[in-house]
Formats: C-alpha cells, sequence, structure tokens
C-alpha cells in the first residue's frame, strides 16, 4: 500500500487511542509502507537493523536526503535489534567513546517526541557493583569521566547500595559488595519499538523499506561504489552504506574488503513474568551478569560471549551455567523464577571493542559496525553520525575517533583496556 | 561443544580457552605494519568453516590448531600446533 492510498501519515496520541477504540479500531493504517525496489537510489543503505533505520531516519531528517532505500534481507528488526538486553547508558570513559555516547542518550531522552512513537525508554538507573578497592578505585575515576562529560554519576557505599537494592546477597564473603556506582539517567527501552520507530519515521520522509531482500554483491567501478545487486534485482546507487553488525565480514568482503572485526555469539534469557521487583539495571562485577525486569514482568539477563567465533544464533551451555551461577550468586532470590526463554545474537566484535563509523577505500562505500554487545545504546547517535558522514563525506564531531584505520595506526580505543583479541571486549 | 585434544582425547569445552583466529600463527617481521594489521586485527571471519587456536588449559597446555564450522559448530579436525 503506498502512502497516498493511506492518506497523510497517522499521529500516534491518547485521543487517537481513544477514538480508534471507540470505533472498533479499524482505522489503524499500516506503520510503513511496503515498496518494490526502484531501478536507483541516492543512498542505499544495507541493513534494516536499528543502526540501518536510524540512518535513513537522519539522512531524511537531519540532511533533507529522502531517495533512500533500506535494503534487509530478513524483516525489519530481526537482527540484533530485537534480540538484546535493552541497556541504555552513558557511562564510558574514554575521550571518542565519552562524547559519543553523552550525545547518544541525549537524544534517547527527546526521542518518543521526535519520532512520536512510544519506545518505552525508561531512566530506572544503572547500578554497576564493586567489589573490592581496585575496582572502586576504577568505578570512582569512571564516575569522574561520566561528570566531566555533563552525564551524572554517583558513587555509593555498600549501605548506598542495600538502599537501592536490599535482595542482593550481603552478607557472602566470596565476593563482597563494597558499593556500586550509580548512572540515575540510565535504563532501558523496548528494543524492537525502537526499531519500528525509526523505520516508521524513515517511511514518512519518503525512505523506501525493502524487506526480504538480500544484497549478495556490491559493485565498484573505477574506484567507485555504483550499486548493490539483490535477490530482487540490481539497485544503481550514488552512495551504498554497510551497516550489517555481525554479517558486516560478508558485506565488505563483497567490496573486497577484509575487516578487523570477528562474529561472536551473545546469548539472553529471559523468565517468566514476574510481579516488580527489580527495578534498576543492575551489574555484577565479579562474573559476567547484568539483569533488569521487563514492563511485562519478565527478568532479563546475560552475560558475556561464548567467547569463540561463531555465526549460530544460539549459544552453548557452559555459559548458561555462568550466568545462572552469577546470578545466583549475586541475588539468590531469583532462583525460584523459571527461564522461559534463551536466544543469542551475531555480535560484531572489534579488537579494541569500540566502533567503526567511516568512509572506505572506495569512494560513495561507507562503514558502520565493530558495535560488540553495545550497540543499541548507541542506534541514535550512530544514525546521526553516519547520516552525517554519508551526507557530507565528512566524520561527525562525536565520531572522530571511530576511524577504520585506527588499528593499523595504533590509535586504538580499548575501553577496558584487554588488548587486541576480538572477543575480549 | 567438545574438542578431541590430540593427547587427551574428546574434552569438554570448558577446559580450553579460545584465542582467536589461525592469523596468529602468521608472525610478522617487527617493522611490516600491514604484517601486523593482519596479524592482530583483520580477520576473514568466515560463516563456515574456519581454523582457529585454542589452549588446552586444564588438559596439557598444549595449543591447539581447530578446524570447525563456525554457523554448526561442527568440529572436523584438532592438530598440535608444536609438531
Ligand atoms: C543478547 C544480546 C544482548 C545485547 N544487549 C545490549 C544492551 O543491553 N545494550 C546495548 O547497547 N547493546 C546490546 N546488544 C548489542 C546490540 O543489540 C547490537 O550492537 C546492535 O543491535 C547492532 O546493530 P543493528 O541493530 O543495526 O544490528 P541488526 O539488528 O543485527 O541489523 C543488521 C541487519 O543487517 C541485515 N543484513 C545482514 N546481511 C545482509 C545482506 N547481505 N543484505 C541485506 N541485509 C543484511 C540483517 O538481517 C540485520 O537485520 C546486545 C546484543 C545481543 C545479541
Ligand atoms: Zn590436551
Amino acid at each position: 500500500m503506498s502512502q497516498q492510498d493511506t492518506g497523510p501519515p497517522m499521529r500516534y496520541s491518547g485521543f487517537n487511542v481513544i477514538r480508534q477504540g471507540l470505533s472498533g479500531n479499524k482505522g489503524w493504517t499500516p506503520a510503513w509502507r511496503d515498496p518494490a525496489p526502484k531501478a536507483e537510489y541516492d543512498v542505499v543503505i544495507i541493513g534494516g537493523g536499528g543502526h540501518g533505520l536510524s540512518t535513513a531516519y537522519y539522512l531524511a531528517k537531519n540532511h533533507g536526503l529522502t531517495n533512500i532505500a533500506v535494503v534487509e534481507k530478513g524483516y525489519l528488526g530481526g537482527g540484533n535489534i530485537g534480540r538484546n538486553t535493552t541497556i541504555v547508558r552513558a557511562n564510558y570513559f574514554l575521550p571518542g567513546n565519552s562524547e559519543f555516547y553523552s550525545h547518544s542518550l541525549k537524544l534517547w531522552e527527546g526521542l518518543e517526541a521526535d519520532l512520536n512513537y512510544n519506545v518505552m525508554h525508561s531512566q530506572r538507573g544503572l547500578i554497576n557493583l564493586f567489589h573490592s578497592d581496585g575496582q572502586r578505585d576504577a568505578f570512582v575515576r569512571r564516575g569522574n569521566a561520566m561528570i566531566n562529560q555533563g552525564d551524572d554519576a554517583i558513587l555509593l557505599d555498600r549501605e548506598g547500595v542495600r538502599k537501592h537494592l536490599p535482595y542482593l546477597d550481603f552478607e557472602q564473603t566470596r565476593f563482597p559488595i563494597y558499593g556500586g556506582l550509580l548512572h540515575p539517567r540510565g535504563g532501558s527501552a523496548r528494543h524492537d519499538a525502537v526499531a519500528w520507530g525509526y523505520a516508521r519515521g524513515a517511511d514518512q520522509r519518503g525512505v523506501d523499506l525493502i524487506q526480504n531482500c538480500e544484497v549478495t554483491g556490491i559493485d565498484v567501478s573505477g574506484g567507485r561504489v555504483t550499486g548493490v545487486q539483490t535477490t530482487r534485482g540490481a539497485i544503481r546507487a550514488k552512495k551504498v552504506a554497510i551497516i550489517v553488525a555481525g554479517r558486516s565480514s560478508q558485506v565488505a568482503a563483497m567490496a573486497g574488503m577484509r575487516l578487523p572485526i570477528e562474529s561472536h555469539v551473545l546469548q539472553a534469557f529471559v523468565t517468566e513474568g514476574l510481579k516488580p521487583v527489580i527495578d534498576h539495571v543492575v551489574s555484577f562485577g565479579m562474573g559476567h551478569f547484568y539483569i533488569s525486569q521487563s514492563d511485562k514482568g519478565g527478568l532479563v539477563f546475560g552475560g558475556d560471549l561464548d567467547f569463540y567465533a561463531s555465526y549460530a544464533a544460539r549459544g552453548n551451555l557452559p555459559m548458561v551455567e555462568h550466568v545462572m551461577e552469577a546470578g545466583m550468586t549475586l541475588m539468590p532470590m531469583i532462583g525460584r523464577a523459571k527461564v522461559l526463554r534463551s536466544w543469542g545474537g551475531i555480535m560484531d566484535m572489534s579488537p579494541d571493542g569500540s566502533p567503526i563509523i567511516d568512509k572506505t577505500g572506495i569512494e560513495g562505500l561507507y562503514l558502520d559496525c565493530g558495535w560488540n554487545y553495545g550497540g543499541f545504546k548507541a542506534v541514535p547517535a550512530s544514525g546521526w553520525c553516519m547520516a552525517h558522514l554519508v551526507a557530507t563525506d565528512t566524520p561527525h564531531e562525536y565520531a572522530a575517533r571511530f576511524r577504520l584505520d585506527r588499528f593499523r595506526t595504533g590509535h586504538l580505543l580499548d575501553e577496558e583496556g584487554t588488548g587486541s583479541q576480538h572477543n575480549l571486549h | 561443544m567438545r574438542l578431541t585434544c590430540p593427547l587427551c582425547g574428546p574434552r569438554d569445552r570448558r577446559e580450553f580457552y579460545y584465542s582467536g583466529s589461525a592469523d596468529y600463527l602468521t608472525r610478522p617481521a617487527t617493522d611490516d605494519a600491514a604484517g601486523w594489521d593482519n596479524h592482530l586485527h583483520l580477520r576473514d571471519n568466515p560463516a563456515g568453516e574456519t581454523r582457529d587456536l585454542w589452549y588446552h588449559e586444564t588438559g596439557c597446555a598444549q595449543w591447539l590448531l581447530v578446524t570447525r564450522d563456525t554457523v554448526t559448530h561442527v568440529i572436523s579436525k584438532v592438530e598440535l600446533v608444536a609438531k
């Protein structure tokens, strides 16, 4: 159905919910069109995940470019954007990362009004626990970096943590809780609503969202990109942006590139719905475990990678066991909750744990990848900065250090200080 | 997942430390910047058959070169790095 058939884009509002409810909910229109690909676009974005959709949205909104297609091999929101554990935070430390995630959080804070879409952004506060003097020092330093950036951080001692999280096992001797770093503006959001909100906003500005359309080749001639080959035919394009997360290496290889990326599986878990019990996002400092409670009541939790390169969107049992053990160590009260589902997503791990938003050696071909397991919170700023790069051919000031060649030149952004190994970030 | 160590036999995945791609076996000359980039950062990262390095941490303490599939997790070959 095209927009002409449905009239002007529908605005969502409380008034509209009541009006539609009273008229049998028959007046809702599709949130976006389902167009067939045109022969040519100014910009083709490969990948309809969070980052591809936000890039399309800001290209249209900030730069007035609307002759754009987002080409997605599956359905919108079926990749990592619909598989993550939805933590949104701005608690980064290194110059380069700090200003970028700070900008992203500010965009989150205005996102629902901007998109006219309820993404259920909830600033419920994030508490990172620490369990030793050394960890406390590191968190003091991180908290100061956050405050210097203009964001918020509060150091809690043990009693301060107890006030917020009385249900933790404070009495244990193995991993005593020394305190926590509280980031009050941190929180969560509804993952697929973010994809849908950006999709709808881009569509309303004229962007074609083309689903079930896999890119199988990138056409380059004389050092310039000229278009893409897809399962729904060839599409010519003046500019092409690769924004495909875990599949970055395969798509970049279509243009002859070898990327500093290794793909790994990250698992997550959700329990049956429970009454409200966990008000914050909490992370354990002594094992791989973090948790929050969704608005439906499920406890959503996860841990670290399975640690070996993998494209299987499911994980192995050792990490399941580790995550459960760590959760039980920290908050034994969750032991009775039944796990409903577990799943995995394929993460584009970079050798320093920081992303890439850059041009490539091929004119008109751009790359946005390397989100590791932190790319959900980055969706707004990544789209903002990637759109700026694609539209103006210059890096945005907040993403100026996310260069593709920084590995070769030694300008790494190793936030965790774990060294050049893709699975350690 | 289990790996069959040539010295210890089939062992649980938890006994092994995964280091990364077999690119780590190609050691560049000290002044070869492109070589170091290949060694440390750039990866083929195939969805399918790959070769990577695992260390039998709680077994024989040998480095192993493993040929396996990153999509199915089937392990087809495990060799000792040190011959
Ligand atoms: C379990 C889990 C927990 C996570 N938790 C968090 C968290 O708490 N906080 C946080 O900030 N981040 C988190 N992340 C990370 C975050 O989800 C990702 O970094 C981010 O979603 C990746 O960007 P994306 O949304 O664009 O990716 P995706 O949604 O994966 O989008 C990429 C798209 O490209 C498409 N594509 C691939 N190849 C092609 C092709 N050839 N042609 C056309 N289309 C193609 C794919 O189908 C896919 O839809 C988590 C991830 C996982 C898996
Ligand atoms: Zn062995």
